[in-house]
């Protein structure tokens, strides 16, 4: 079915909104005499398949059978964000969330909810705050300081099926584009919202588009950067998972406005579902006529293929992923030129970021005002981040910018789990810093994290509690990055490497304070000769642990820390619950009597601190 | 690599047959190399230098290009897996959650402290960057199946489920 009109667009969205009504907050009445009653709503991104959402879905259709319900349908969508709480039910049109559902809840819920109309109140979600059940979506801490942009179709629509995404106004921006403006028109468009490139790099999106736009040459391209390489994030995957659709539509506007006919989505192999509904996207988008030849009759054409990713970090950044596209080691280039003059082929190329064009269809149908009119002075409209680590509410988190790091962790992450005091927060991946308690407060944006001595990144927000020792994250990040070196520039080649064989040393006690004043050094000197941003934000991670936790690497320096754990003999009263829960067995002694731990053998896991009820453990 | 003492002969001639219609119906074989490279290993189950040379002449380039591309990208593998392959979560979210103490945890019931593959062949273990499950962590993948919220006194258990298994 081609769609070469908005009239016929309009008239298709029209139809396909019968499917979706249930799900419109726009719409309160629903016809008595519909056939259909309830939608459940079932997350099908990667975190909640992992903890068997498929098995749920196929249990759904088993108890529908049994209970002999027709008039429930059981939609598979992509992430709704609460990841820590999966797997994750939401039934509409009652706005309700069931957490933590296992196959085996699935004939009782459905019973208790389609059936007699009740709640199932022990899958319902508790407030850990004031322990209060909560019936409505909306309600939840989690949700009530987020602002949904990017993310706006991801759990609301099947990503499977692109009239669901037509009946939320998908390819509507894309039609409007084509019947009446002119790319000029639709660059003003972007550049007035103030849209910043969320890959990191945070360059205004119009601008790059105008520059390619006015770049000479007989072709050009149309790249997504779908490589999401800092480990622990997953903001770009959540995005491709629930709603590919928007990406697809935002490409083809990208080729109108600079001139392309020729999108690329370069994606890592590690993505296999997103991958899959990707495809499924352009598959439809080509079947409906939103991509290829003379789309909305315009005379435009556009098309998009997919390049896979291998594993490589480095890839991420735009010269070096342009280099793998075209078949070779992801090795980057020297900037100027870019992309934007001369990129794949070296001709004029576009590189965004998957959230970055996500962002771009809403705009598009609610003007770049709108959009502007979120955040902060230099940085409009919401951020996706993906909160992770020692923090309650693990998951994807959209704000608008200017929310503080502490309404993030604190409010919409409900804190740091099991009591422990809040240390740091990581953003910016293996390129940032760590942000501590003192600034928590800082409204974020791209030039406020920098002043921080972190930055933006793509997203990664990783919450670290009393428990992580700074310095070993600091390490963490160096073997990261000389894994991830391309090997091509010296200072990160073998400079990285120095610093993480100087952390080691501290960290094997055979450090001392020069060690420190040569960490330094060679930090500082990698920062400035390292030939792309991999090389010079790789000390990053150390720099800001020296800063903050300057203590954290003195006492490594002079080798006052301990290694393993130990016994207080004053404390231990001998009940053996942690030479229990040793899982090398190191710990040794009677009942009753003071416990003493082997130094030789502790691997430092933490089991028994976490054990012993009478702080008679103590920490390295 | 030297070419003399390699050769493709004994390469599996079904998987190779499939592997060449994948690469005859590309249109630029050398842009899709890494295109190319995947199906090889999804057929193979990984890149040995035979496979590689072979490759290469088939797509006009030359073996050390290939190799180049196969040692840059950690996704490729050019030594076979155990029978198992355990593949344990080194993302910033698993990490902090203390993943490290399981991978050490894994290799010493395992007794394999610096192998890569068991003598016997049934169990591999490797790190992984993120498997996109950080909402679970630390999380593990045997082969496809995903363990998340794994503790080090659960590792014993995980691993007895496949000692136990036959085939
Ligand atoms: C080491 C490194 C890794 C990067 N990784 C990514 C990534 O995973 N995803 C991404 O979109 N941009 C990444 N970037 C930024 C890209 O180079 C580029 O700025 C971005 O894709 C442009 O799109 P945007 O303007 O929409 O953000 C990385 C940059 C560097 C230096
Ligand atoms: S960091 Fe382990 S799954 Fe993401």
């Amino acid at each position: 079915m081609r769609i070469d009109s908005l009239q016929s667009l309009a008239e298709l969205r029209e139809s396909a909104q019968q499917y979706v009504h249930l799900r419109r907050d726009d719409v309160k009445e629903h016809p008595a005499d519909a056939k259909i009653k309830h939608q459940l709503m079932v997350c099908g991104g990667t975190g909640c398949v992992a903890s068997r959402s498929d098995e749920i879905i196929e249990a759904i259709h088993k108890a529908l059978e049994e209970h002999q319900v027709d008039d429930v349908e059981v939609i598979k969508t992509g992430c709704f964000g609460f990841c820590g709480q999966g797997p994750i039910i939401k039934v509409q049109p009652d706005d309700l969330f069931y957490v933590r559902v296992q196959p085996e809840d699935v004939s009782e819920l459905i019973e208790s909810h389609v059936k007699r109309g009740e709640a199932l109140e022990r899958l319902l979600y508790v407030d850990p705050r004031n322990q209060k059940v909560v019936h409505n979506h909306h309600e939840m801490d989690f949700y009530e300081k987020q602002e949904r942009a990017a993310l706006r179709k991801c759990g609301l629509i099947d990503p499977m099926n692109i009239k669901e995404s037509i009946a939320f106004d998908g390819f509507h921006a894309l039609g409007k584009v084509l019947t009446d403006m002119t790319p000029q028109d639709v660059i003003d468009i972007i550049k007035t919202s103030g849209l910043r490139g969320r890959g990191g790099g945070g360059f205004p999106t119009g601008l790059k588009w105008e520059f390619t736009r006015k770049s000479v040459g007989d072709k050009k391209y149309v790249i997504c950067n779908a490589d999401e390489g800092d480990p622990g994030a997953f903001m770009d995957r959540s995005i491709l998972e629930g709603d590919s659709f928007s990406v697809v539509e935002a490409m083809a506007i990208c080729g109108y406005a600079v001139g392309s006919d020729h999108g690329i989505v370069y994606i890592r192999a590690e993505y296999p579902p997103a991958i899959q509904r990707l495809t499924a996207a352009m598959d439809q988008a080509r079947e409906y006529g939103f991509l290829g030849e003379n789309i909305f009759n315009s005379g435009f054409n556009f098309d998009i293929e997919i390049r896979l990713g291998a594993g490589a970090f480095v890839c991420g950044e735009e010269t070096a992923l342009i280099s793998s596209v075209e078949g070779g080691r992801g090795e980057p280039t020297r900037k100027p030129p870019f992309p934007a003059e001369s990129g794949y082929n070296g001709k004029p190329t576009v590189v965004n970021n998957v959230e970055t064009l996500a962002n771009i269809p809403d705009i598009i149908l609610n003007g770049g005002e709108w959009f502007a009119s979120m955040g902060t002075e230099k940085s409009k409209g919401t951020k996706v981040f993906a909160l992770a680590g020692k923090v309650n509410n693990i998951g994807l988190v959209e704000v608008p910018m200017g929310t503080t790091l502490r309404e993030i962790i604190f409010d919409i992450g409900g804190g740091i789990p099991g009591g422990k005091k809040f240390k740091a927060v990581q953003t910016g991946g293996p390129s940032g810093g760590v942000i501590t308690d003192r600034d928590l407060d800082t409204p974020i944006d791209y030039e406020s994290l920098k002043s921080i001595g972190s930055m933006m990144g793509s997203g990664g927000m990783i919450v670290m509690d009393e428990d992580n020792d700074m310095v070993e994250i600091a390490k963490f990040y160096l073997e990261f990055t000389t894994d991830e070196s391309c090997g091509k520039c010296t200072p990160c080649r073998i400079g990285t490497k120095r610093v993480k064989e100087l952390l080691e040393q501290l960290i094997n006690l055979e450090g001392d304070e020069e060690t420190l004043e040569k960490l330094d050094t060679l930090c500082n000197n990698i920062r400035s000769t390292a030939l792309c941003a991999l090389g010079q934000t790789a000390p990053n991670p150390v720099l800001s642990t020296m800063k903050y936790f300057p203590e954290e690497y003195m006492r490594y320096a002079r080798r006052e820390v301990k290694k393993t754990y130990s016994i207080d003999p004053e404390k231990c009263i001998g009940c053996t619950r942690c030479a229990r829960v040793c899982p090398v067995s190191c710990i040794a002694g009677e009942v009753k009597k003071p416990h003493v731990i082997d130094e030789e053998l502790c691997i430092s896991c933490g089991a028994c601190f976490d054990a012993c009820k009478f702080d008679a453990v103590l920490r390295p | 690599m030297s070419n003399s003492v390699l050769s493709t002969e004994h390469l599996d001639k079904t998987k190779l047959a499939e592997l060449d219609k994948y690469i005859a119906g590309l249109e630029n074989k050398q842009e899709a190399i890494i295109h190319i490279l995947h199906r090889g290993q999804e057929i193979f189950g990984y890149l040995p230098k035979e496979l590689q040379l072979y490759i290469a002449r088939k797509a006009d380039l030359p073996a050390a290009k290939v190799n180049g591309i196969v040692s840059f990208y950690s996704f490729f593998s050019q030594e076979p897996s155990g029978q198992y392959q355990i593949s344990i979560c080194l993302g910033t979210a698993c990490f902090v959650k203390g993943a490290d103490a399981i991978i050490k945890e894994f290799r010493s019931q395992l007794d394999m402290a610096d192998k890569r593959v068991s003598d016997d062949g049934r169990f591999s273990i490797r790190d992984v960057r993120c498997v996109g499950a950080c909402g679970l962590a630390p999380v593990v993948v045997i082969n496809e199946k995903i363990y998340g919220h794994v503790g080090t006194d659960d590792v014993a258990g995980i691993i007895e489920q496949y000692r136990g298994a036959e085939g």
